[in-house]
């Protein structure tokens, strides 16, 4: 373990969780709106943002799956040190971490039990920016129609069409998140 | 003044972040009751406790917090949460409702209408809108994976049968965004209508029954009906004595040996607000 992984943590965690938890809760009830977090500084290539909402919803009772390039030494050490979170295969993941190439193809992660749709992972993806233009977004949380730029389109569309099964996405990048669920039904939006 | 010998909001960290992952994921099912390990609180069971610990889990130092009870602020069980999370977390205040962040509420929605930024948390007994029908928790499970809802419309058939129209007044059960059919609490069936299309971010806390569901902002939620026997938001048909107000929930109050009674807002805050204001009802003192 080298030095570096020590650091990065929260220095206030009960204010500082409090405040990523709440731009996350905005983040997720309203999918598509793009909300600023702080405090968490991780290693590369994690952002202030993937690292602070690891921080505010991972723990040692939640098996994080690291994809492609998040994949390294210094990450894993940092989740251990700070979170404690045994690092699993996707199959396994209630989180996974990585950018959007890194985590396909989507049915690696488990969608929830039927009985139990909760179970259901949540991706964190590391992009690098976040915009409110492309595609379209309507459902819960969405009082007319929301616009993200999204990686892809039918892959989100495959996953809503499991409803009430399916993954939920957190997007960060820098330091800001934003966020579409297995409800958000997508749709391909002309350039504007 | 915050008292330093707890964690802030009385939840350790942990706990937090446990309640926070079943409100996410309550958040992206709506409507569906997440099991999550609801802790011992400080108050006995019935008085809040799922409510207590989803409101610790969101608050925030900035927040400004509201606590009602039947839609009151100054009732024995808002009171006594009030001052837990000032002691434990520090948070201001406040009885309006629009100036409120988080709003956590025992059996009313609020008479004013709630704005994006705000949250309202309901303490929940009874979380299963199917339990008096099928007390089986296994049974329910199943019934909610195969959306077979059909009992919860005998129930409310034998209510015409039996008694000419949908006799249930309260926790009127609703099914939210065409899927989950939910139990909204013991609210009263007029405040129903305010669960759907609302801006606010809206949790629910069941502690004994260590269950979370949620219902996100501009959510559809429908009261469940039949064609011919619609739904009706009912009240008492009356208007309030002390403020006048024709639009609000009122609570009945008995005032002599003799049979006498007024009808006052359930909404404190609503009702002050409209005599600040002026307004005047049946039993309003004189000269104010």
């Amino acid at each position: 373990m080298t030095g570096n992984a020590l650091g990065g943590g929260f220095s206030n965690p009960p204010e500082q969780s409090a405040r990523a938890f709440r731009a996350v809760l905005e983040a997720v009830s309203r999918p598509g709106t793009i909300w600023a977090v702080e405090g968490a500084a991780p290693p590369a290539p994690l952002s202030v943002a993937a690292g602070t909402v690891l921080l505010t919803l991972a723990d040692g009772t939640t098996p994080v799956h690291l994809a492609g390039g998040a994949d390294c030494q210094p990450v894993r050490d940092w989740i251990t040190f700070h979170i404690g979170a045994p690092l699993v295969d996707a199959r396994q993941a209630m989180f996974a971490l990585g950018r959007w190439p890194d985590l396909l193809p989507l049915e690696r992660f488990h969608p929830g039990d039927p009985d139990y749709p909760d179970r259901a992972a949540t991706l964190i993806i590391l992009t690098e920016d976040l915009a409110n233009a492309g595609a379209k977004l309507t459902g819960p949380g969405i009082a007319q129609a929301a616009h993200l730029s999204l990686p892809d389109i039918t892959a989100f569309q495959r996953n809503a069409a499991q409803f009430p099964l399916g993954l939920d996405f957190i997007f960060t990048a820098g330091d800001r998140v934003a966020a579409m669920l297995r409800s958000t039904k997508v749709e391909d939006a002309p350039c504007m | 003044m915050t008292d330093q010998a707890y964690n802030f909001a009385y939840l350790d960290e942990q706990t937090k972040r446990m309640i926070r992952r079943a409100i996410l994921k309550g958040l992206a099912v709506p409507g569906y009751q997440v099991p999550f390990a609801s802790r011992e609180m400080p108050m006995p069971y019935g008085w809040g406790t799922g409510g207590v610990q989803v409101t610790a889990a969101c608050l925030t130092p900035e927040d400004v917090l509201k606590v009602i009870d039947q839609g009151a602020d100054d009732t024995t069980n808002a009171v006594s949460i009030r001052k837990f999370f000032q002691r434990t977390a520090g948070v201001r205040v406040t009885e309006r409702t629009a100036e409120a962040s988080v709003i956590q509420t025992r059996h009313r929605i609020p008479e004013a209408p709630l704005r994006e930024g705000q949250i309202l948390v309901y303490q929940v007994p009874i979380p299963e809108p199917l339990r008096f029908l099928e007390p089986r928790e296994a049974e329910t499970r199943k019934m909610h994976e195969l959306e077979e809802y059909g009992l919860m419309h005998v129930k409310l058939y034998e209510d015409i049968a039996r008694h000419g129209e949908i006799a249930t007044s309260y926790a009127y059960p609703v099914k939210v965004e065409g899927r989950y059919v939910m139990d909204p609490s013991p609210i009263p069936k007029f405040d129903n209508p305010k669960l759907g299309d609302c801006p606010a971010i809206q949790l629910f806390g069941a502690g004994r029954e260590q269950r979370i569901y949620a219902v996100p902002p501009y959510t559809k939620v429908e009261s469940l009906d039949f064609e011919d026997h619609p739904f009706v938001a009912s009240k008492a048909p009356h208007d309030c004595d002390l403020c006048g107000a024709g639009e609000s929930y009122l609570d009945e109050v008995i005032i002599d040996d003799a049979g006498g009674r007024m009808f006052v807002c359930s909404d404190t805050d609503f009702c002050s607000g409209r005599q600040a204001a002026g307004h005047r009802g049946r039993f309003s003192p004189e000269g104010m």
